[in-house]
C-alpha cells in the first residue's frame, strides 16, 4: 500500500523540473513585485526622483516574467495536460501573474504621481500612508508565502487583513479633503495623494485575490465572490 | 447554475455491485468492492497495470468464469436481478451485459456474419430481421455508411478503427443493455480513438457503458465516472471532473498525476 507522502515526485523527471521552474520564475516575479512596491514608498517618503525612474525599469522585468511564466503554463498545459493539484497549480499561475503584473504597474502609477509631486514643496509630513504600505506589503509577502508553504491559514489571514486597508485609504482620503478644502492651492498635492493611496488600496484588493487563488490552489474549493453569486442565473 | 451545488438528480444505478472479490487459486485478486454504475452513462476504471479493474469489468458479466481457478465472491445485480447465483444462465446474463476487447476480433466472416452472429447463436433465423438488425448495429456503431457497399467482404480487410467498431456493433447486435469496454482504443491511432471516443458518448444515450482504460486522458474525456483501483481495491469512485480536479485521496492524486514508484 502506498503512504500519501511516500513519493511526491513526478515519475517524469523533466516535468517535474518544468512544474520547478515554473514556481521559480513565479518567486521572482513576486520579489520584483515586492521590491517595486518598497521602492515606489522610498521614493516618496525620500522625494528620490532617481529611485522612482528605477522602479519603472523593474516594471519592464516584471512584464517580461509575467510573459514567460505564461508561455511555460501554456507548455506545460499542452504537453503534460496536467490534473487534479498540477492543474489547479498551473491555472493559478496563470492568474497570479496577472494578479501581479497589475501591482507592479500600480507600483509604476505610484512612481509617475511621485515625480509629480517632487516638483512641488512637501504637502505634508507621512504618517499614515508608511502604515498603509507597510500592511499592503506585508500581505503581499504573506500572500507569497503563502503560495509557496501552500498554506491555506496564512492566505486566509491576507484576506482578513484587506479591511485594514480599506479603513487607511478611507482615514487617509478624509485626511487630504481637509487640506483640500482649507486651501485649493494644495488640490494638485493633495489629489496625487489621495492616488497613491488609491494605488495601495488595489494592491491590498490584488493581495487578497493571491491568497484566494492559493486557497483554491490548495483545497480545490473556490471562495471568491462568496455569496455575491445568487443572482448570476 | 447550480453554482452552489444545489442537489443533483442522480439517476438510478444500472448495476449495484456488492463485496464483490475475485480469487485465481484462491488468491484474492480483486475486492471487496461495492460500487453502483449509473445507467445511461460511461463509467472509466482506471488504475495501475495489474489494479485489478479488467478483472473487476469481467467480472460485470461472468466473463471471469472462463477462466480455470478463478472464483468470484460478492454480488452483482443488475436492474435488481442477480446475475450470481444457483440457476442463472451466464450466457444470458453476457447477454444483457456485452463485451468489446482491447484487441478488435472479428471472426474471419463476412462484415455482416460477423454482425450477425450472435443474433444467429441467439435462434433468430428470419433474413430480413437479421438484415435489419445488423443494420441498426452497424448505424449505432457508426460504421454503417463505411461498409453499407461491402457487407460480405471479409471483415479482417476492414481497418484497424473499423474493426473496433465492427466489434461493437456485434456487440450491439443482441441489444445488451450494458456494454463493458476493456481498453477498446489502446490499438488505435488518435483519428480511429476519437471515433471510438465520439461513438461511447453517442451510446451512453441508450447504453450503460463501463470502460477500462489505462489512458487518463481517455477517461476524463469520455467518462461521467471514473473509479480509481489499486492493488485490487477501489479507492476513489466519483463524478470524473471531481477525479480529474480535486480528487479526495492522495493515492488518486498521485495516480493521475504521475507521482506513481
Amino acid at each position: 500500500m502506498i503512504r500519501a507522502n511516500t513519493s511526491r515526485e513526478h515519475t517524469n523527471r523533466e516535468y517535474e523540473q518544468e512544474l520547478r521552474r515554473l514556481r521559480e520564475q513565479l518567486l521572482l516575479m513576486g520579489a520584483k513585485v515586492e521590491e517595486i512596491i518598497h521602492g515606489s514608498i522610498r521614493a516618496l517618503i525620500d522625494r528620490d526622483s532617481t529611485l522612482a525612474e528605477q522602479m519603472i525599469g523593474v516594471d519592464r522585468k516584471i512584464n517580461q516574467l509575467e510573459i514567460a511564466i505564461d508561455e511555460l503554463c501554456m507548455q506545460v498545459l499542452a504537453r503534460r495536460q496536467p490534473v487534479a493539484s498540477d492543474l489547479r497549480f498551473l491555472t493559478t499561475a496563470l492568474k497570479l501573474v496577472t494578479d501581479l503584473e497589475r501591482i507592479g504597474d500600480l507600483g509604476v502609477n505610484i512612481c509617475e504621481r511621485v515625480l509629480e509631486l517632487n516638483g512641488e514643496p512637501p504637502l505634508k509630513p507621512y504618517i499614515d500612508l508608511p502604515n498603509m504600505t507597510r500592511e499592503v506589503q506585508e500581505m503581499l509577502h504573506e500572500a507569497l508565502d503563502a503560495f509557496v508553504a501552500a498554506d491555506v491559514e496564512r492566505a486566509q489571514r491576507v484576506i482578513a487583513r484587506d479591511k485594514n486597508v480599506d479603513a487607511y485609504y478611507t482615514q487617509i482620503f478624509r485626511e487630504l479633503l481637509t487640506y483640500m478644502m482649507e486651501d485649493p492651492r494644495n488640490i494638485f498635492r493633495a489629489t496625487r495623494l489621495q492616488s497613491i493611496a488609491k494605488y495601495l488600496e488595489r494592491i491590498g484588493d490584488h493581495a487578497t485575490n493571491l491568497g484566494e487563488l492559493v486557497i483554491f490552489m490548495v483545497k480545490g474549493k473556490d471562495i471568491r465572490h462568496a455569496g455575491k453569486l445568487s443572482d448570476a442565473g | 447554475m447550480s453554482a452552489n451545488g444545489a442537489a443533483k438528480v442522480e439517476p438510478a444505478p444500472k448495476l449495484i455491485v456488492r463485496d464483490l472479490a475475485v480469487f485465481y487459486d484462491g488468491k484474492k485478486a480483486v475486492g471487496p468492492v461495492s460500487l453502483d454504475i449509473v445507467g445511461q452513462h460511461v463509467t472509466a476504471l482506471i488504475g495501475p497495470s495489474g489494479c485489478g479493474k479488467s478483472t473487476f469489468l469481467r467480472s460485470l458479466n461472468r466473463m471471469n468464469e472462463l477462466i480455470a481457478g478463478c472464483r468470484v465472491e460478492g454480488t452483482v445485480r443488475l436492474d435488481g436481478d442477480p446475475i450470481y447465483g444457483p440457476g442463472i444462465d451466464p450466457v444470458a446474463v453476457r447477454r444483457r451485459i456485452g463485451m468489446v476487447f482491447q484487441r478488435s476480433n472479428p471472426f474471419p466472416k463476412s462484415i455482416q456474419e460477423n454482425v450477425a452472429y450472435g443474433l444467429r447463436i441467439g435462434g433468430v433465423k428470419d433474413a430480413h430481421e437479421i438484415a435489419g438488425r445488423v443494420e441498426l448495429a452497424l448505424t449505432q456503431a457508426a460504421l454503417w455508411e463505411e461498409v453499407r457497399d461491402r457487407l460480405n467482404d471479409s471483415a479482417l480487410g476492414l481497418s484497424g478503427g473499423q474493426q473496433q467498431r465492427l466489434c461493437i456493433a456485434r456487440a450491439l447486435a443482441v441489444e445488451p443493455e450494458v456494454l463493458l469496454m476493456d481498453e477498446p482504443a489502446s490499438a488505435l491511432d488518435p483519428i480511429a480513438t476519437a471515433h471510438i471516443e465520439e461513438l461511447i458518448n453517442e451510446l451512453s444515450a441508450n447504453y450503460t457503458v463501463v470502460i477500462v482504460t489505462h489512458n487518463m486522458q481517455q477517461a476524463a474525456r469520455v467518462a461521467d465516472y471514473t473509479a480509481f483501483f489499486y492493488l485490487g481495491e477501489l479507492v476513489e469512485f466519483d463524478r470524473t471532473d471531481v477525479i480529474f480536479t480535486k480528487p479526495s485521496n492522495s493515492r488518486t492524486e498521485d495516480y493521475i498525476t504521475g507521482r506513481f514508484g
